[in-house]
Parts: structure tokens; sequence; C-alpha cells
């Protein structure tokens, strides 16, 4: 036993050797969007719709703005290992490589546009 | 080819056989349970909100592009389907919410019987429902 804790006795464990730290990474990216979703929510809910003026004052405001950018960037990374469980359980062979693949360039790019975009508008 | 010929040929093949292997029971053999349709729900609305995603990097794309490209984004938005598929995206995210919350209450080896796992279940459900209501509502 020693004084291991349970996570790291279970890393490494596993046929890939890598469940672990993705489940753990799934826990973290959820524990974040538990606070950031109601934020982003109830931000982003008032500015869609505004004039372009208004919009854009609105996210020139330090809070909506790094809520906004936060929300974009773990929700991306929480979604990229989300869907990369749900295409190794479905898809298969060189399918799932690529699809995988497709997903993480999707992730990756949506949220650096997101992150891009929010930063343009607040500074 | 005999079925003899096929027998020791699987054989000789067995170890280079990957991906053909007998599954485990899977959906189309269980029973619908309240516990396997609100996880395969949890999966659904996860992946789905990738639209939303989408839409609204759009819209703060747009809105750091200019006036113009901001009208457009923010009409398809703003338009009847647009609205249609916020709001379904809005208890779709609810629902994910909640049903993560219940697997972080699940990796700390609470609430695992049954009767308890399906309480938090209609939890779940019902309080979707209860925070889309009080979404639309203030916003």
């Amino acid at each position: 036993m020693g004084y291991i804790t349970d996570r790291k006795r279970a890393v490494g464990l596993g046929s890939a050797h890598s469940g672990t730290m993705h489940h753990w990474h799934m826990i973290i990216s959820s524990v974040a969007l538990v606070g950031l979703v109601p934020l982003f929510v109830f931000t982003f809910g008032q500015a869609v719709g505004l004039p372009y003026d208004e919009a854009v004052a609105y996210y020139a405001r330090p809070f909506p703005a790094i809520v906004a950018a936060l929300t974009f960037l773990v929700g991306f990374i929480h979604f990229r290992n989300g869907v990369q469980t749900l295409i190794e359980d479905y898809v298969h062979g060189f399918a799932r490589k690529a699809l995988i693949i497709a997903m993480i360039c999707l992730s990756y790019t949506a949220a650096a546009a997101g992150v891009f975009a929010v930063a343009r508008i607040a500074l | 080819m005999g079925a003899d010929l096929q027998a020791r040929k699987e054989n000789v093949m067995a170890d280079v056989n990957r991906g053909n292997r007998p599954l485990s029971p899977h959906l189309t053999i269980y029973r619908p349970q309240l516990t396997s349709i609100t996880s395969i729900l949890t999966r659904i609305t996860g992946n789905a909100l990738l639209l939303a995603a989408m839409l609204a990097v759009w819209w703060f794309v747009a809105a750091a592009t200019g006036p113009e490209a901001y009208a457009r984004a923010d009409a398809v938005i703003t338009s009847w389907f647009g609205k249609l598929v916020m709001l379904g995206s809005i208890w779709a995210l609810w629902y994910h919410s909640l049903a993560g919350i219940r697997h972080l209450i699940w990796d700390t080896v609470r609430m695992l019987e049954i009767t308890q796992a399906e309480k938090l279940g209609w939890g779940v459900i019902a309080g979707s429902f209860v925070l889309t209501a009080l979404t639309v509502a203030v916003l």
C-alpha cells in the first residue's frame, strides 16, 4: 500500500497506459466548466442580439471577456477529450484515427479563433 | 472453403485477429433503464453542443471582424431557427452540466446504489428543465 494516492496507483494501467490521465483531465476541465458555464451563459446571453457597437462595448469589459476566453479554451479542450472517447467507441480502423485527428484540429482551431476574437474585441 | 479448413485458418490467424472479436452485450441487448438513458443523453448532449459552440465562436469572430460580419452572424443566431438551436443547446448545456456533476459525485464513490443513482438521474432530468426555464426567464 504505502503512501501512494489512489490516482497514482492507477496511472499507467490499462492497455494504452493513458486512460487514467484522460479521465483525470476530464475531471479537471469539467470542474472548471461547472463554474464557467453559468457565467458564460448569462453574459453571452445578454450580448447576443445587441447592436454592433453595444456588443463590442460589452465585451470590451474585462469580466465578460475573460469568462468567454476561458470558456472557449477549457470547453474545447473538454470537447477534444470527450469526442475522442465517442469516436473510439463507435469508429474503427483508419477512419477512427483520421476522425480523432480531425476533431483535435477542429477543437484547437475553434478555441484559438474564439480566444483571438475575444482578445481583438476586448483590447 | 471447408468448415475444417476455415476453423484451422481462424486458429492460425488468431494471433493477428484485431477488432473482430466477440463483443459484450451492448445497447441493442439491454432493456432501456433510467441510468442507461441518462448516460446516453450525456454523450449526445455533450457532442451536440459542438454546433452551439461553433455558432458562438462565429459570433465572436464576426464581432471582431466588423459591423457587416457581425450583423450577418447575429441575424442567424437571433433568427427563429437560431433561437430554436440556442434553446435546445441551453437545455443540452444544463443537462450535460448536471450529468457531469453526477459523474463527479460518483467519482467520489458516493450515490452508487441503484436507488440513489436513479434519484440522481431524475434530478438531472428535472434540473435541466428547471434551469432552462430559469435561463429563458432571465435572458
